[in-house]
């Protein structure tokens, strides 16, 4: 195709969109983002149905606790903007500084992730088992799902990062970093869900 | 791209480098092959399958397949047809005319359009592997809870995992066709100037996407309840089967949209190209398509009618799918308009469009009365309703895409298919048809229920399965009257020109048959619908060019695609040993499945971090290329 050699070398603005490749990606993610959506979306609605089927077992609000799940929250919506930071520190070609915010983002989303495990294991400890009723089923099911998408995010932007100490900033990298933080967007976005509808509801809605 | 793009290529001989080739191809078109390929070996393994049905079915009181054995034979049936071979089906005719109609050279996702071939294929693997290891899925290829969860063997795992790999294909699929047709439309290709099969493949896709996650999740739910003892569906604490039917009608009913309207695509450019007249009403067939699309997603409760959701949901549901009729009614009066007054050429594949026309309609019109929820309550799971689906499925989508093979065929091969046999192909296939699946219609309202493996003598229902029986006979032979007239114009059959049936409208018949690698030398100028036509009209066999002659840079091929679906794989079989119906877990298989998981995230790896410059195909070979071709 038409593009020429020295694109990489060249500063284009916005790099993450410059090639028919990166605006493949670019779209590309976006719709995958859309069956993303349906796929929590069909958690979501298991979990509204099931969520007060608690059977023997402890039901949410015996074991949400606000400030721990608050806190969470805090984590993750920084490690959003702190990915923002990096994707402008992109634009710009600077890339120590968007290895920077970028590695604070990975960081924030392993005291996340610290934060959830804790979380289960405490659950685990009060009863609350993966096969004790319907409600621990579709609960575990649901936030399980966003950890791992967490997890998931975390080894990607990190391989990315450690790629780019030789790759650099260019044409061909510029939409995979962009896409990483895109997805990292979107688990943020899934997560206000989650502490909306399973943890305030769950506390607050009885 | 990158400097040091690598331009010599070799083309070895022998079995080996040939097979390399086909597990290592990026290509669209040869990914649209081995579709082909794939969707053909399960249509013939579900066609197996009918004939066994029919068979046990033909006498009353039959003991050829009895009980669990035939509930297996019943439930692959279903599942290979729907997932293994209509889908695939349909991929094949993406995959080779979709980026040809738009004047794209490539598709956006070449590894990724590779990677969900080989999903799909080794999904299907996975699933009729069971056969050999403790016996194949049997609660139907709708998997109801709890029945598929709590009462069933092992199969159902094969059922869950098989389809989650094959799905995760799919859904990548479609991903591609949605981004390929709206990044990598030719210059002046707008969307209402797109062919309608383009257009067909792009609501095809959304629906996927929208769709198949859910089927994704519905089926981790399975396969949590079955393995690790979760309680989505198990009532005792607290789980609900109905959730399950949700969830899998939510994906099924727009699943059946896949499958029509890509159909409906094939018949909009068979028509027109065999009455040599535009499409009537080109504007209000991809108003009918969006609208269908639309309403896809709204109907799903009409296969649950008689769940006891409440008259207030019954009724809605009713309506909304009622008002499908309206978009279908649209696309069935403009292709018969569009033949109106048309020179008609009954080619084999103009005779598969028009037999689809008063077939599909019959499909319908039985479709609209099983929408009443008061009729339906008699009409559920009768034969009525297996009457009805195979008339849309067979009659709508089996018709059109064998109308598609055939019409495209050249393109695709650079040979014709013999058209005699083929019209001889058709007749037996059109009467085996009707003949096998008409009478079911009757069985149903006296009174013979889905899915029984058998009947009594007094029961009056003798002479309507004999008949229907003898007419899958007719079915069967018009498949190996195909298979014949593939064997036979392989090794020796007509040759195509690039205009293959001399009367092409749209861009793929621009080119030369079988399209070359690069697929368009110069990309094309687009200046209205059906370009092709337009310069011919205008005195000129050529569309007019976009762009000057020069170096095509084309993606390298990879074996990784091949490889991260056998991990997956890996890692199904690992879960399918896990399950110990959720009392133990089985830590060796879930540590198997881990390593499978784990090889998948290595070539993910693997993928990210090595950059493919791909390879230039130079000036002076296209030329020559092209002069070939001529």
């Amino acid at each position: 195709m038409s593009q020429s050699h020295d694109l990489s070398i060249e500063k284009l603005p916005n790099p993450e969109k410059a090639t028919l490749e990166g605006k493949n990606k670019f779209l590309g993610f976006w719709f995958f983002l859309g069956g993303e959506t349906v796929l929590f979306g069909t958690l979501f609605a298991t979990f509204l149905a099931l969520r007060d089927k608690v059977g023997n077992g402890p039901a949410g609000h015996e074991l949400f606790s606000m400030k721990v799940t608050f806190l969470s929250t805090m984590i993750l919506l920084v490690s959003s903007l702190t990915s923002v930071f990096a994707i402008l520190a992109l634009k710009e070609y600077k890339l120590r500084m968007m290895q920077f915010w970028f590695w604070v983002t990975v960081l924030l989303g392993l005291c996340f992730l610290g934060l959830e495990i804790y979380e289960f294991t405490d659950y685990v400890k009060e009863g609350l088992g993966y096969k004790t009723s319907a409600f621990s089923s579709s609960f575990y099911t649901l936030v399980g799902t966003h950890g791992s998408h967490v997890f998931f995010g975390i080894l990607w932007i990190s391989t990315l990062m450690i790629a780019s100490y030789k790759k650099g900033i260019t044409t061909v990298t510029a939409p995979k970093y962009y896409i990483a933080a895109l997805y990292w967007h979107f688990i943020d976005v899934v997560w206000v869900f989650i502490f909306t509808v399973v943890y305030l509801l769950g506390i607050l809605g009885g | 791209m990158t400097t040091s793009a690598i331009t010599v290529r070799e083309e070895k001989q022998g079995f080996l480098p040939w097979l390399w080739m086909w597990l290592t191809t990026v290509d669209h078109k040869k990914i649209g092959i081995l579709y082909l390929c794939g969707a053909g070996l399960f249509f013939l393994i579900g066609g197996i399958e009918a004939i066994l049905i029919r068979i046990q079915l033909s006498v009353p009181q039959n003991d050829f397949l009895v009980g669990s054995t035939y509930n297996q034979v019943m439930t692959m049936h279903g599942t290979t047809m729907i997932f293994l071979a209509a889908m695939p089906a349909i991929f094949a005719l993406l995959n080779a005319v979709v980026p040809l109609q738009i004047g794209a050279r490539d598709v956006a996702f070449p590894f990724l359009n590779a990677l969900g071939f080989w999903l799909f294929f080794l999904g299907g693997l996975i699933l009729n592997v069971s056969w050999f290891l403790g016996g194949a899925p049997d609660g139907g290829w709708t998997a109801y809870a709890p029945l598929s969860t709590e009462f069933l063997g092992s199969g159902m795992d094969f059922y869950i995992l098989g389809l989650q790999v094959a799905g995760a294909g799919t859904l990548m699929g479609g991903i591609n066709f949605l981004v390929t047709i709206i990044n990598m439309r030719a210059p002046g290709m707008t969307f209402m100037r797109m062919p309608l099969f383009t257009w067909t493949a792009l609501i095809t896709s959304a629906l996927i996407l929208f769709a198949f996650p859910a089927l994704t999740v519905g089926l981790f739910f399975e396969l949590f309840d079955k393995v690790f003892g979760a309680n989505f569906f198990n009532s005792v604490n607290g789980g609900n089967g109905v959730i399950w039917e949700h969830i899998f009608w939510i994906f099924g009913h727009p699943e059946v949209y896949i499958l029509i309207l890509p159909a409906f695509g094939v018949i909009s450019e068979v028509v027109p190209t065999f009455a040599k007249k535009r499409l009537f009403g080109y504007t209000s067939m991809v108003f009918a398509t969006v609208l269908i699309g639309f309403l896809a997603f709204m109907v799903w409760v009409h296969h649950m009618f008689t769940v006891g959701l409440g008259p207030m949901a019954n009724s809605l549901f009713a309506i909304a799918t009622m008002a499908i009729a309206i978009p279908t009614g649209m696309k069935i009066f403009n292709w018969m308009f569009t033949m109106w007054g048309g020179q008609v050429h009954y080619t084999t594949a103009n005779l598969f469009a028009v037999g689809f026309i008063p077939t599909f309609v019959l499909g319908g019109v039985t479709g609209v009365m099983l929408a009443v929820p008061a009729a339906d309550f008699q009409y559920h799971d009768s034969y009525f309703v297996v009457a009805h689906f195979h008339y849309v499925i067979v009659g709508g989508v089996v018709f059109g895409l064998l109308a598609g093979l055939f019409y495209w065929w050249p393109k695709m091969f650079g040979k014709f298919l013999n058209e005699k046999l083929g019209k001889v192909t058709f007749w037996f296939f059109f009467f085996g048809f009707h003949v096998t699946f008409f009478p079911q219609h009757f069985l149903g309202l006296m009174g013979m229920p889905r899915r029984y493996f058998t009947y009594l003598k007094g029961d009056g229902l003798a002479t309507g399965n004999m008949i229907s029986s003898l007419g899958a006979i007719g079915m069967a032979i018009a498949i190996i009257l195909l298979l014949i007239n593939i064997v036979m114009t392989t090794a020796n059959g007509k040759k195509a020109k690039g205009d293959a049936w001399g009367f092409g409208r749209t861009l793929e018949w621009s080119i030369p048959s079988p399209a070359p690698e690069y697929n368009f030398a110069q990309t094309p100028l687009v200046k209205g619908i059906d370009p092709l036509w337009k310069a011919k009209m205008e005195g000129s066999h050529k569309v007019t060019p976009a762009e000057p002659l020069g170096d095509i840079h084309m993606p390298s091929s990879s074996i990784l695609p091949f490889l991260m679906s056998l991990a997956l794989t890996v890692a199904s079989f690992g879960f399918i040993y896990a399950d110990q119906s959720g009392t133990a877990l089985n830590a060796g298989s879930l540590i198997f499945a881990g390593i499978g998981v784990a090889l998948l995230f290595l070539m993910m790896l693997i993928h990210s971090l090595k950059d493919d410059h791909g390879y230039h195909i130079h000036k002076h070979e296209i030329i020559e290329a092209e002069r070939e071709a001529e």
